[in-house]
């Protein structure tokens, strides 16, 4: 029986260097590629640097679906390419395999998401109530809510999908879904001294320009309710602090807790 | 004072301490070395946090107590030192077993959240080759969760990041080192680093075999530094492979099945529906060490009682689906999503796959140093702590424990240089050179295609089960190979580009597989995860021997050097019968 | 085979390289709520037909007994019935009532979590549909969306985050229809009907019965009421009280995971509850007496 074939639309470009005198460029190449069973995208792609364009930018480390490294978009939609398998794709058209659009092109399928580095790295770090662990009484519903968030594998496709960052591209005020979880998973562990997250929350990460069209969700690969269980309390609890005019009275005559 | 003619011509950058590798051992060192004060450097070959410490499953090894109050750091170091087969570092699997502990509360204090028990402490899960219930975790994502809250703590910490960059050479100056110097994966340009100390935390050699749980990074790029630096290596014959990897379908093929699955009450079956480890281990049964499971699973394939694709079954969807679900989640979507695997409704079918190296480069114990004064090792390039083999979840433990150790060793070392060392201009001049080549080459071999053959030389003649003809003939292949690899040609602009960087990394895969299959040759006797058909069972001299592997010029030079001594105190623990 | 083009700019209306059908569902959203929105202000705006407790409310087949055509049955878009409980006061007010009650669970609908993420794609387009780009609709140009993004930040979007203020008031007005679903069973007697008794089930019982359930199914797998039984708390096993809003705040999030699905299924059934009433009030269908 002769074997399936699939045919690729892969993107291939560059930035512009100026230091080597590269111009920017970006085109679909077409590439045919067999199919066999259980094969997935980035399967594809490998056979496509072996063969054909061994030049072929992109990024993968585990290959199951992890580490969160081959975040690209597969016929337009933000995937993991590991986690894309082929037989869910129609073969009978091209499959369009192209970078996330919501951060600059490094190269192919390559992006540079440095950004979300500089938002990882500007949220306080976890302080502890207790500095002496061994005093800690923290049981398994306390922290089911932030389990669920430290999940996240980091591959940003909530951030390559939201609007915000997409389309209205508020990177200046707006840290994206991957950081309300960050964020979320810090404000919700029972162990946590700061007081500050919620007003780091609606100031610093800027939630309340999300508007919860809950892209984030649809494209998270570890299933992480992002919006139901990140986004939505945070901002709830962003309401308590500085929208519910009722929550300012009760905190006024000391029957709220004051954060 | 003047600038040296590379600092013109290239970007540099000048630190006290410079790790290389971002994964657990990598970070851990990175903090400890930025705590003290010093400037620190990172280097990861991908994005930070995207570390091979992130696939680590099962959990993480530390005798705290907390589900088995018997538990204590001697049980620890007895379950290890019988892991290893005696021929670990003892000192090594001490302070690991008496600090693994101290390390996961240092974690939890970071904002780790690791699974609970009743009482509100650290849950820990069984293991294979653990007395007592022993293994902190995460449901089955304990890597991810150490690696991230590491990350954090990092990013915290001061330190300098440098991402997607591939350090190829280290610099020494008179015979202490220096720096390094490599390439930025996306630019394609050198980059150098001046350093008082440099922390080697690359990982292991997975890529060079074929079916292999490991990710594209594990190209032995320490092991061939180190060694062409001229550091001593250690017992590099001893590979483990693990036990249960995916052997079909092929979209997991090579995923590991962690150890969590027969730590819940996954069973291990034969065509013929026996269990068959009731031969080999009947006490143990699945829960045996990985080196026995994998042999039997072995004997079973080759007797011709496998599974359909060459495996055995392993079954876990007698638990039922809600346990199963929410015991090892990810496990359970991650096959049902990349292979229409249920493991709630049925069997899977899995075999050995290449997965961890014991040995590496010989350090010192306390320390971390290797034989190259200001050059440190950590994690799985560094050989001594697991000895013959390792036991589940003393991988993390490790990471943590010298990580830490290796990042004090290295500010102990740096604080005591008077001066930075110098790099030398030709020495740059030379690695430069050899980065440029392949491109220089207008018809060549094709970096994949040697791999490729690479990958299967190894994983047929130098894999689970070794003999001598075969291994000769391997090293036979592997001149071959070599021979090739001077000559490789890639296409394309020195921008991310996939082909070259395989070029750089084949080198240092040639020499560790060249160390694996040289060491196999020489080490007469079966142990741990070394199997010699033509050589069954232990051998007295072989047990109180390390393998060493030395350059002299262009030649491997392999030896063997007496294991240290236990003292008696240990030698007590280590030989006490198993309660 | 055809060539695939770069896109240039990703935020042109329907720019994608997504080859589904991804315009279906924003398109069903707006069907789906356009229609709701269409029938319930035509509804309001007629003004009758919404109750059958009267004999004036409705229309009797000729010659037929009266008595035997009321019912206990008020339409939800209508309850409470404010000018008729408070005559003297609402005595200047002679349009429907739908108009005092619709504003209500209009509002806490308007400011839910779910169709916001509905109504932003549908409506408002921007985008309509994941990695689509999208230029703002007319109906975001009325309402002046087409300056710098400013999300839930501003006016008028700034009262999205009041969203729990309507969900007090939804849950006062679940008692109201709670009542009502009550006499649908138990209040034939004071309305005159024919055989004197006061308990009967007829089919617009057990609609009105089915709009109380599916109206409180939503209600209560609100996202702000998440959060006030236990969601705000950061530690559920501090006291026997947050353990006991925990395990609420658990079963409600089982409730919280299918708002969506309660969100359509009350909707439209608060619509063919109307539409039952309506059509049984105007004398087209008849309620059957089922005991």
């Amino acid at each position: 029986m002769a074997k399936a074939e699939a045919t690729f639309h892969v993107f291939r470009g560059e930035a512009a260097d100026a230091e080597s005198g590269v111009e920017a460029s970006g085109e679909y190449q077409e590439y045919k590629v067999p199919v066999e069973e259980g094969m997935v995208v980035l399967d594809a792609m490998h056979y496509i640097q072996g063969e054909d364009a061994p030049d072929l930018a992109v990024r993968w480390n585990c290959k199951a679906a992890k580490c969160g490294s081959c975040s690209a978009e597969i016929n337009g939609k933000p995937r993991l390419l590991c986690k894309q398998r082929m037989d869910a794709l129609p073969l009978d058209e091209p499959i369009v395999v192209s970078p996330l659009k919501t951060f600059p092109l490094v190269k192919d399928l390559v992006t540079d998401v440095s950004w979300n580095y500089k938002m990882n790295a500007a949220i306080p770090p976890f302080q502890p109530k207790e500095e002496d662990t061994d005093k800690w009484e923290v049981f398994e519903n306390d922290v089911v809510r932030t389990q669920e968030f430290r999940k996240c594998i980091e591959c940003f496709l909530c951030q390559d999908v939201c609007h915000v960052l997409r389309n209205h591209d508020r990177k200046d005020a707006f840290a994206g879904p991957r950081f309300m979880v960050r964020l979320a998973s810090l404000d919700m562990h029972p162990m946590d001294a700061r007081n500050d997250r919620v007003k780091y929350t609606k100031e610093e990460a800027g939630i309340g320009l999300c508007n919860i069209t809950k892209c984030c969700t649809e494209v998270c690969p570890e299933d992480i309710k992002i919006t139901d269980n990140a986004i939505i309390p945070m901002k709830e609890r962003v309401v308590d602090e500085f929208y519910d005019p009722v929550m300012k009275v009760l905190r006024g005559i000391g029957l709220a807790h004051k954060k | 004072m003047a600038k040296k003619s590379y600092e013109t011509k290239y970007e540099c950058h000048t630190h006290d301490v410079l790790v290389i590798g971002a994964g657990g051992a990598g970070l851990r060192a990175a903090i400890e070395a930025s705590s003290q004060g010093l400037s620190v450097g990172l280097i990861c070959k991908s994005l930070l946090g995207k570390a091979h410490t992130v696939m680590a499953e099962g959990g993480v090894a530390a005798s705290m107590g907390n589900v088995d109050p018997d538990d204590g750091w001697k049980t620890h170091f007895r379950d290890t030192i019988h892991g290893g087969k005696f021929l670990n570092n003892y000192r090594m699997a001490e302070l690991h077993a008496k600090e693994s502990a101290d390390r996961i509360r240092e974690l939890e204090r970071w904002g780790a959240v690791f699974d609970r028990t009743e009482k509100g402490k650290i849950m820990q899960r069984p293991f294979g080759g653990h007395t007592y219930r022993r293994l902190c975790h995460v449901g089955d994502h304990t890597g991810l969760e150490i690696i991230r809250t590491l990350q954090d703590k990092g990013v915290h910490s001061g330190i300098d990041v440098y991402m997607e960059a591939t350090i190829t050479h280290l610099l020494k100056e008179d015979g202490r080192i220096s720096g390094c110097i490599g390439y930025w994966r996306e630019s394609g340009r050198c980059v150098i680093f001046n350093a008082k100390a440099v922390i080697l935390a690359t990982g292991g050699i997975g890529k060079g075999f074929k079916v292999t749980s490991n990710s594209w990074e594990y190209t032995a790029d320490g092991q061939g530094m180190a060694y062409r630096a001229g550091a001593e290596l250690i017992d590099m014959e001893f590979v483990q492979f693990h036990p249960t990897g995916m052997v079909w379908p092929n979209g997991v093929k090579g995923l590991l099945i962690t150890e969590a699955v027969r730590g819940e009450g996954g069973l291990l079956t034969n065509s013929e529906g026996e269990r068959f480890m009731k031969n080999v281990d009947p006490e143990r049964m699945e829960l045996s060490t990985r080196d026995i499971v994998a042999k039997a699973i072995n004997k079973e394939v080759k007797e011709g009682r496998g599974s359909p694709h060459g495996g055995v079954f392993l079954d876990i969807s007698h638990r039922g689906p809600e346990y199963v679900r929410k015991k090892l989640p990810g496990m359970y979507r991650q096959l049902l999503e990349f292979a229409d695997v249920d493991i709630t409704k049925g069997p899977m079918e899995v075999g050995p796959t290449t997965h961890y190296t014991m040995g590496g480069i010989r350090v010192d114990a306390d320390t971390a140093q290797t034989t190259i004064p200001g050059l440190f090792a950590c994690g799985e390039v560094a050989g001594g702590m697991h000895g013959a083999n390792r036991l589940g979840g003393n991988s993390l433990s490790d990471l943590l424990v010298f990580g830490r150790r290796a990042g004090l060793g290295a500010v102990e070392y740096a604080n005591g240089l008077k001066e930075q060392p110098q790099i030398d201009d030709a020495d740059v001049k030379a690695a430069v050179k050899e980065l440029s080549q392949p491109f220089e080459r207008d018809d060549g071999e094709n970096p994949y295609a040697i791999h490729k053959d690479l990958q299967e030389l190894m994983q047929s003649k130098v894999g689970i089960v070794r003999e001598e003809g075969e291994l000769k003939e391997a090293l036979d292949e592997l001149q071959t190979l070599k021979g090739r690899a001077k000559n490789i040609a890639v296409t394309g602009a020195r921008q991310f580009n996939p082909g070259w960087h395989l070029a750089i990394e084949l080198d240092n895969m040639l020499i560790a597989s060249e160390m694996v299959a040289r060491c196999a040759l020489q080490r007469t006797e079966s142990r741990g995860a070394h199997t010699r058909i033509d050589h069954e069972g232990y051998n007295e001299h072989w047990g109180k021997t390390n393998s060493t592997i030395n350059a002299n010029g262009e030649e491997m030079v392999i030896g063997q050097s007496t294991l240290m001594e236990m003292p008696d105190d240990l030698k007590a623990l280590a030989y006490e019968e198993k309660k | 085979m055809a060539k695939t083009v770069v896109i240039q700019d990703i935020n042109a209306t329907g720019a994608t390289e997504r080859n589904d059908g991804w315009w279906v569902e924003p398109l069903m959203v707006l069907g789906g709520l356009g229609l709701f929105i269409v029938y319930a202000t035509w509804a309001a705006i007629q003004g009758e037909f919404y109750a059958m407790e009267k004999v004036e409310e409705i229309i009797i087949p000729a010659g037929a007994n009266a008595a035997e055509f009321v019912r206990p049955y008020l339409s939800p878009i209508c309850s409470p019935d404010l000018p008729r409980w408070f005559p003297e006061l609402f005595s200047w007010y002679q349009w429907s009532p739908a108009f005092l009650i619709l504003p209500f669970p209009g509002a806490f609908r308007a400011t839910c979590y779910y169709y916001r993420k509905a109504y932003y794609r549908s409506f408002f387009t921007t985008p309509a549909a994941c990695s689509v780009g999208g230029q703002p609709s007319p109906l975001s140009k009325l309402l002046g969306f087409t300056k710098k993004y400013t999300g839930e930040t501003q006016f008028p979007m700034y009262f999205q985050n009041l969203h729990r203020f309507t969900f007090y008031i939804a849950a006062l007005f679940m008692v109201i229809l709670a009542y009502d679903a009550y006499q649908g069973f138990f209040g034939w007697e004071h309305i005159g009907y024919a055989d004197g008794k006061n308990f009967h089930v007829g089919v617009g019982s057990l609609v009105i019965l089915g709009n109380v359930v599916l109206l409180g199914l939503y209600t209560f797998s609100c996202h702000s009421w998440r959060h006030l039984l236990a969601g705000k708390l950061d530690c559920f096993s501090c006291s026997d009280f947050t353990s006991k809003r925990f395990d609420a705040w658990k079963r409600q999030s089982f409730l919280n995971e299918h708002h969506m699905l309660f969100a359509w299924v009350s909707l439209i059934w608060v619509g063919f509850t109307d539409l039952y009433i309506r059509l049984c009030a105007m004398g087209i269908w008849q309620d059957r007496i089922l005991f």
